[in-house]
């Protein structure tokens, strides 16, 4: 006899939020700002501006625009540059063509991509070379078992903000 | 190099795999990425291959869409074996174009296979995997425009400064040239 609570069927329906479809026969001309993930199957020309949110275009999607959003997932085909604040996705049988700026990327075998890559990284606190100075060797900093103020960006950080 | 400058823009004709853009952009580089093979396929591919190299719409067509970079624009190109599938006067103005667009004292690395009566060769796609390996996934076989030895590359390559050969043991030739 099972023990585990059984799991709520799955005949319940999340509402869904935050996922607008552009469908494969839907073809928009212009400017599209989205303030929720979207998928685009059809075609679009222009720009896309998404920043806080993810961008999936569809095996049948042709997009030839400018692309600004958190997360890029391309299974389809992609003419213009990327920017993305985290990810971007080239599945196999994708096609992009155009610069990407990311914080990351996976290409999958079988993708077609022809553009630069720019990898921006996410910038690391400056340690701060006068943080002794406004620590007085008489009152350590308390500290976590096992870090110490050196290998600790954030304190060094932190440090340097208060000499600020 | 790539360890000691960080920054470079480097272009590599391999097609983009992910361990090569991981590599190199995790040393600090930009990279340009593109597949010259596949670009030569949609170009020439479309009835006999060599013959439709010497056709001027074709040529132009593909060095507009595959060769198409501003002057001195990179620092070093990965080209590998694509050299070997370009037949005579279009190898020669890809040559040039390269060498157009490569800053002086940047470096280009080709493969060329020193199999003389090879009538094909494998082709891959060459991936970095790290500083010591460069893996190879397999695409098929081709009939090579022509053999080349060390003093058709050296002709090839004469209007750089500098032209060096490393034979592997893959029957294959690895020519680093200095623009």
């Amino acid at each position: 006899m099972s023990t585990v609570p059984s799991r709520p069927t799955e005949t319940f329906d999340a509402p869904r939020t935050g996922n607008a479809v552009l469908g494969k026969s839907v073809i928009v001309k212009g400017q599209i700002l989205s303030r929720e993930d979207l998928t685009i199957d059809g075609e679009v020309e222009g720009t896309v501006e998404m920043q806080e949110h993810r961008l999936t275009i569809g095996p049948n999607g042709k997009v030839r625009a400018s692309v600004k959003a958190r997360e890029v997932v391309v299974l389809g085909t992609l003419h213009g540059n990327v920017e993305t604040g985290d990810r971007i996705d080239i599945r196999k049988e994708a096609k992009l063509v155009g610069d990407i700026r990311t914080a990351r990327i996976v290409i999958e075998d079988g993708a077609y991509f022809k553009g630069n890559v720019d990898i921006v990284r996410a910038e690391v606190p400056r340690p701060a070379a006068a943080a002794p100075a406004v620590t007085p060797a008489s009152a350590p900093r308390p500290q976590a078992p096992g870090v110490s103020p050196a290998a600790s960006p954030a304190m060094a950080a932190g440090a340097g903000e208060i000499k600020r | 190099m790539l360890v000691e400058r960080p920054g470079l823009t480097l272009l590599d004709l391999a097609g983009a795999s992910q361990s090569t853009v991981a590599f190199l952009t995790n040393h600090g580089h930009r990279i340009y990425s593109d597949d010259l093979l596949l670009q030569m396929d949609r170009c020439f591919g479309d009835g006999d291959f060599y013959e439709n190299q010497s056709d001027p719409q074709k040529v132009a067509q593909f060095l507009d869409t595959a060769l198409d970079y501003p002057a001195q624009h990179f620092d070093g190109a990965l080209v590998w074996d694509t050299l070997e599938f370009l037949s005579g006067p279009l190898l020669e103005t890809v040559v040039r174009r390269l060498n157009h667009m490569l800053r002086p004292g940047s470096y280009m690395l080709a493969l060329f296979h020193s199999e003389e009566r090879a009538e094909t060769i494998p082709t891959y796609s060459y991936r970095i995997s790290d500083r010591k390996t460069i893996t190879l996934a397999p695409r098929g076989r081709r009939r090579p425009a022509q053999f080349f030895n060390n003093r058709s590359l050296e002709k090839l390559f004469s209007d750089f400064e500098s032209v060096k050969f490393f034979l592997t043991r893959d029957h294959l030739r690895e020519v680093i040239v200095r623009r």
